[in-house]
């Protein structure tokens, strides 16, 4: 072969290669995006007129689990909070830790200003002033952290919850960064010295030090067809209603239609699933 | 080639035996970091990002700064840095090797740190940083390496290199803007989410590398012999002045934003970092200081560049004057940019942080390492450009 033919050769190889690699890279960059203009697209399109779909994620997912929580109830009963956070807390193990720095929460009570900081208020209605509602992952239709995982330790599952594999995450702790409702927290030592051996749920995995969690919307107990934990420990208040957000029939979904409900920093584009009465 | 680094005077021994002093007590905070968790460092649920991380963005910048002799001298032809170019290619290897560990170390499960390979995302910025530093490391070791021997047995190094060579130019603009990236794409972090990161954190790392070549080639002259020539010298301060003044042009512009617009979130980090952030009656302000310093050291670097008496009459102002420059910027990126993304938090509250002595120490470590590979690094360029001589 003479050497012209070679050269030829070779560069049309690697030019082939290169255009193959730089296609599918730029594809699966941009492929949330476009899956993100279609769902969009399509919901305009969809007949329940006011009742805009929100999907948006990267992974067309067949069911979208939300909540709804009635922040009324939680004020109305004041232990409630605390009850749904302990339900929450034992059930997955999570460590109760003194040191502030080194918190580890899911679920937790906060003041309507720190849930909603972007609704400054200088004049703020004494009931929100006093009392506490809970906040936990907001299980985003557009989730910034399965963005920026660099090993897909967290990703959305088929009912579009944001959850993590514990043995993937190498500790990295950028979706903490990125997460813009502060729902993440880090194991900065090991967490076990922290649980009571008493109350553990064997059935739930204890984490090791170095790797992020959060609420997984009990993704373990709906498997089972059980409501989640937060859930059941209201009882019959319906202070925390829970469902599926893609289905027009869900309970979820009528209460949505019935009440004038927010969701937190609903401007950044990340459509949270968790909804509040305030 | 490395037999040169093994053979010196005293001095040379000394200073290696230091390093490794600092090395060794970094390592034994590593242990104890590694056994117990991330939690014996100052980092909390609040400030998840400190120290480290913030190194890791200035050196990144250290390593891309090496570009402003690269570009000059092979695209340009600007001959008379000629003889440092290899100066700022291996700069670029040692600062891209402490960029490296210093990710290493902030990992929670640093055993796991292959996943990112294993499991490529396209999606996510950290993964496309780990090729574009890994990338420029390998273009800065092979071109350096390459051109070096060339030079040591007195030909024109072969025509292939000039393609790295070529390649390496955008690569360093490209490390620093996909660390950029890291942070001006997170929604919810008004401070980060500017598109002007990219530009600032280029011009700062444009300032602070040849700042940092301009100390070395000063220290070389005296220790080793080593004479950089007076034009390279005045050509790299004249790019450091104007990279440093475009940086604060960059930084004002970012206050103009805030301060002007009065959004709060835009307002809230500068607040912190310049005049404390008051917050429930307690003002938060522990970083004031640091860029207090920062502007004042900018002023005094600035000023002894700027003026011909103490650029050109005397090397210990112009030593003096870079290394202002290039502490000033070490703390307005490598403290103050990543510290204050974090106030405050999501749900409006503000933990304020504090690095742990143990984190400083491991800090330390890393820093030794890269001092020690860039001394051998050097030990052999300048042996190779004395041999020559001979």
């Amino acid at each position: 072969m003479d050497k012209k033919r070679r050269n030829f050769l070779k560069i049309a190889g690697i030019s082939t290669l290169a255009g193959l690699g730089a296609t599918t890279g730029l594809g699966r960059l941009v492929g949330g995006a476009q899956s993100a203009v279609a769902a969009t697209e399509e919901a305009a399109t969809a007949e329940h007129g006011n009742a805009i779909e929100q999907n948006a994620g990267d992974t067309p997912c067949v069911n979208r689990y939300g909540m709804l929580i009635d922040v009324r109830k939680f004020r109305e009963d004041l232990s409630l909070g605390e009850r749904v956070v302990r339900a929450c807390h034992l059930e997955h193990n999570v460590p109760n830790i003194p040191v502030k720095k080194d918190e580890i929460k899911w679920i937790w009570m906060t003041h309507y200003e720190n849930a909603f900081p972007e609704q400054p208020h200088l004049y703020l209605d004494q009931t929100n002033v006093e009392f506490q509602l809970p906040i936990l992952c907001n299980h985003c239709d557009n989730p910034p952290c399965v963005r920026v995982c660099p090993t897909k330790a967290t990703f959305r599952d088929a009912n579009g919850v944001v959850i993590m594999d514990f043995h993937r995450c190498i500790g990295c702790r950028f979706c903490m960064a990125a997460c813009p409702y502060g729902s993440r927290s880090f194991n900065w030592s090991d967490p076990r010295p922290f649980l009571d051996d008493a109350t553990m749920n064997k059935d739930f995995p204890t984490r090791t030090r170095g790797v992020v969690e959060k609420c997984n919307f009990c993704t373990e107990r709906t498997r089972l067809g059980l409501q989640p934990a937060c859930v059941e420990a209201c009882g019959d208040t319906k202070a925390i209603v829970f469902g599926n957000l893609n289905d027009p029939d869900s309970e979820i979904r009528q209460m949505l239609k019935q009440h004038h409900t927010v969701q937190r920093n609903p401007s950044l584009g990340t459509f949270p699933s968790v909804f509040y009465i305030v | 080639m490395f037999e040169k680094a093994l053979k010196g005077n005293n001095y040379y021994w000394m200073w290696l035996a230091f390093l490794g002093l600092i090395i060794v007590i970094g390592f034994v905070s590593y242990l104890r970091q590694y056994f117990y968790g991330l939690g014996i460092t100052g980092m909390s649920r609040d400030v998840s990002w400190g120290l480290y991380i913030a190194q890791f963005t200035f050196l990144v910048g250290v390593a891309a700064g090496g570009v402003m002799l690269v570009l000059p001298y092979y695209i340009h032809n600007f001959r008379q840095f000629g003889r440092i170019t290899i100066l700022g290619e291996f700069l670029a290897i040692a600062a891209l090797l402490m960029c490296v560990l210093f990710i290493f170390v902030d990992l929670g499960q640093p055993l796991r740190a292959f996943n990112v390979m294993l499991h490529p995302t396209p999606s996510s910025m950290l993964f496309w940083d780990m090729c574009v530093l890994l990338g420029y490391m390998f273009l800065n070791i092979l071109c350096g390496w390459v051109i070096l021997t060339a030079e040591r047995k007195q030909v024109a190094p072969p025509k292939w290199i000039y393609l790295f060579v070529y390649i390496s130019i955008p690569f360093a603009i490209s490390i620093h803007t996909v660390t950029a990236m890291l942070y001006c794409g997170l929604p919810g972090r008004h401070f980060w989410l500017s598109a002007i990161i990219a530009p600032r954190f280029l011009a700062s790392a444009f300032a602070a590398g040849p700042a940092l070549i301009v100390v070395m080639a000063l220290i070389l002259k005296r220790v080793a012999n080593f004479d950089a020539g007076k034009e390279a010298i005045d050509k790299m301060v004249t790019i450091i002045i104007y990279a440093a003044i475009a940086n604060m042009f960059f930084l004002s512009l970012e206050f103009f934003v805030g301060y002007y617009s009065q959004i709060p979130g835009h307002m809230h980090s500068l607040e912190y970092l310049f005049f404390g952030l008051e917050h429930h009656g307690h003002v938060y302000n522990n970083l004031v200081p640091f860029m207090w310093a920062f502007i004042l050291l900018f002023l005094v670097g600035m000023a002894l560049l700027c003026y011909p008496a103490t650029r050109k009459g005397n090397d210990l102002w112009l030593g003096v004057g870079c290394a202002s420059i290039f502490i000033a910027f070490w703390l307005d990126k490598g403290i103050g940019f990543v510290l204050a993304g974090f106030l405050p938090n999501p749900t409006n509250e503000i933990t304020q942080y504090y690095p742990h002595l143990n984190e400083l120490l491991i800090a330390a470590g890393v820093w030794a390492i890269g001092f020690f590979v860039l001394t051998i690094l050097y030990k052999i360029a300048i042996g190779v450009e004395h041999e020559i001589e001979a």
